[in-house]
């Protein structure tokens, strides 16, 4: 009978793959729990409001208490198939997430337009598309981007290193712009 | 008089022109790309705009905001696939329309409709404008402590059927906007002793992560697919004098997405809600509600190109943003010193009177581009969506890393891509992590202030603004209560057909 009742309040519509991410949360609003008389410092003769530690312990109790919920509303809602194929097409992302990083790491050596032509032709190979104009509409989308944001907008990006080594005369305009 | 003439002279520089139409034009784009949307385009650009006078920035970015359900509406009514999520309801009349062979009908409609509810929401917005300046400056401490607050509620339930998850995320929210050094005491919270996380969780960096990395990320995994081809045939002028037939429609539809837009954390999806099933109900023809009805489709867009305008109210006249893009623009302010609030209709009425002369301009045009420009734009969002993802990622760099170009700041924002990502899949909302963080730091501010000055606790709502709110937050609460009850009781309701239990715990 309880539990029928706890059925009722709490189940609810979710996607496979709910119950592993609502575990991860809770776990993890538990770990910041743990935390908190370390990662927060109570500050003698200063009143409760404005104590360092009460926002963090505001947000982390309310993290713990609803994501306990939630993690609860899904572990009694039906099962759904399919769970570790969902986890599967989330570990899937972390392979472009590798290739992000490389480029960022990239930028300040190659500079930003030969390491964005590079990253958006490899980015359009590794995608499936094989057709060379593509290849070369994702080149030139990088050369775009670059230009755009580095030469006209003059975002603050730094040059790259290998510009040094240029030729005097397309070095000035290289570090520059590009 | 002075501050209108003021305000034109801002709005006639040649920055603010480009921005103008560079904003409008891209955010049709961009709307009419299904997969992109203004947030991913807004949290791109945001670092960009911080090199520009604020109100070159801000007109950009408004002008992203503003226009992107135009352009969302047309592969919504021509291929049946809504270019941005607050599209969706539009394809349910908009569609049946086109397989009828009215296509440009519908198309004109919508146009009309936008265009109607765009410029309607400003109207409100500077007849309100007195009423906001008188009201502003008695928001003190304490009564912007509990706008923020009922903002806070108000997005955790306004997500039904999710309520959960939208606290435990807006409570995450506020414990990013917590990590750091804080500015009082000087004390550390939650830097585990690393020196790339004593100054904090950068709020562009999260946005970037969560709207822009984990869009790409998505399209980039996800199957490859291309929109359909269509192209639009016949005057889409027509729509224009159509829609004075529906003016009652469109009058109450763009007024519910002023309500909705002014109050935090409802937006365009309630909005257009409330208004599809206002003009179903008062409709002589309710059976064509989605099979084609230029009533709903009138009322679905009407509503929501009525919350833009209408949502920068609470952003200029208190600083708190009702949602994610408001939140993002809220930044913009911030790195210029401009700090929105009650003294910003004070002491800078002329650079609010340009940002309302470039919303209405925004929506002229947007509609001249789009009356002339929609077979030419069904060609671009041809796009392929992993190319899309291709070109977002490339361009989320930008954002990130211009910001103070570091490296730590990119991986940071990947990993909140992953989340997105997986935020995404499970259908989860991301808007509260954006609000916590914001409307969290203000808490804390205003709490402290605040209370300074409080000795009992009834003196936290000793003043007629601060009551009001309190009141409002308590009937907040009490309605959901109720909803709530009402639910369970009809869910634990014997079922007439006698199919009642079909529960089963996995």
């Amino acid at each position: 009978m309880i539990a029928k009742t706890l059925q009722d309040t709490f189940m609810r519509y979710r996607r496979p793959g709910d119950i592993v991410y609502a575990t991860l949360f809770f776990a993890f609003a538990l770990f910041l729990l743990s935390q908190i008389g370390v990662e927060t410092k109570v500050v003698k003769r200063t009143k409760w409001f404005a104590q360092p530690s009460l926002w963090p312990m505001i947000a982390i109790w309310g993290m713990v208490i609803f994501s306990g919920l939630h993690l609860l509303s899904s572990a009694l809602s039906p099962r759904i198939p399919g769970r570790w194929k969902e986890v599967g097409f989330w570990l899937q992302s972390l392979e472009y997430v590798a290739y992000f990083l490389i480029y960022v790491v990239a930028v300040p050596w190659l500079g930003y337009l030969p390491s964005t032509m590079l990253f958006a032709a490899f980015l359009a190979v590794r995608s499936g598309f094989r057709s060379s104009a593509t290849v070369c509409i994702a080149l030139v989308f990088g050369a775009v981007v670059a230009v755009v944001f580095r030469a006209l907008l003059q975002v603050n990006i730094p040059a790259g290193r290998l510009y040094e080594v240029l030729p005097e005369a397309t070095r000035v305009f290289a570090l520059t712009y590009l | 008089m002075e501050n209108l003439i003021s305000g034109i002279a801002l709005l006639t520089q040649w920055q603010v022109i480009a921005a103008l139409i560079i904003g409008s034009v891209g955010g049709v784009i961009i709307g009419a790309l299904p997969g992109v949307g203004a947030a991913v385009a807004i949290a791109i650009l945001l670092p960009a705009t911080f090199a520009f006078e604020p109100i070159v920035g801000l007109t950009l970015l408004l002008g992203i905001y503003g226009s992107s359900m135009y352009g969302g509406a047309i592969p919504a009514i021509l291929i049946n696939t809504p270019g941005t999520a607050v599209n969706a309801l539009t394809t349910y009349d908009g569609y049946p329309l086109t397989k009828r062979g009215e296509g440009h009908r519908a198309l004109s409609l919508a146009y009309s409709a936008s265009f109607f509810g765009g410029i309607f929401s400003i109207v409100c917005l500077i007849f309100l404008s007195p009423v906001l300046a008188w009201v502003a400056p008695h928001f003190g401490s304490r009564e912007i402590f509990l706008a923020a607050f009922m903002g806070i509620l108000l997005v955790i339930l306004a997500h039904r059927g999710q309520t959960f998850s939208a606290a435990m995320l807006a409570f995450f929210g506020i414990f990013l906007s917590t990590v750091g050094l804080e500015p009082v005491k000087y004390t550390k919270r939650f830097t585990f002793d690393q020196t790339w996380l004593a100054s904090g969780v950068d709020l562009i960096v999260v946005v970037l992560g969560l709207f822009a990395i984990s869009q790409a990320l998505l399209l980039l995994v996800d199957k490859d697919h291309a929109p359909g081809e269509a192209h639009v045939r016949g005057s889409i002028f027509a729509g224009l004098k159509e829609l004075l037939g529906l003016k009652r429609i469109a009058t109450v539809s763009s007024s519910l997405g002023v309500v909705m837009g002014m109050v935090p954390g409802t937006g365009e999806f309630t909005s257009q809600f409330l208004s599809y099933t206002y003009a179903q109900k008062t409709s002589k023809d309710p059976d064509k509600f989605g099979d084609g009805s230029p009533e709903g489709l009138v009322a679905s867009e009407a509503a929501n190109n009525a919350v833009p305008g209408a949502a920068m109210i609470p952003l200029l006249a208190l600083g708190i943003p009702g949602e994610a893009l408001t939140a993002m623009m809220l930044s913009v302010f911030y790195v210029h010193n401009v700090i929105p609030g009650p003294q910003l209709f004070v002491d800078q009425l002329d650079f609010v009177m340009a940002l309302y002369m470039s919303l209405i301009l925004l929506n002229v045009i947007v509609l001249v581009f789009l009356l002339f420009s929609t077979n030419l734009l069904l060609k671009i969002i041809q796009i392929p969506t992993r190319f899309l993802g291709i070109m977002i990622l490339t361009l989320s760099f930008v954002g990130v890393f211009s910001l103070r170009n570091s490296i730590t700041d990119c991986a940071i924002a990947a990993g909140f891509g992953v989340f997105g990502l997986i935020l995404k899949r499970l259908d989860l909302p991301i808007v509260p992590i954006i609000l916590g963080m914001v409307l969290g730091g203000i808490m804390e501010v205003k709490l402290r202030s605040a209370m300074a000055k409080v000795k009992t606790p009834l003196d936290f709502i000793d003043r007629p603004i601060a009551a009001i709110l309190f009141a409002m937050i308590l009937c907040i609460i009490a309605l959901h209560v109720r909803t709530l009850v009402q639910e369970h009781r009809d869910r634990r309701r014997p079922q007439p057909t006698g199919d009642g239990d079909t529960t089963q715990q996995g």
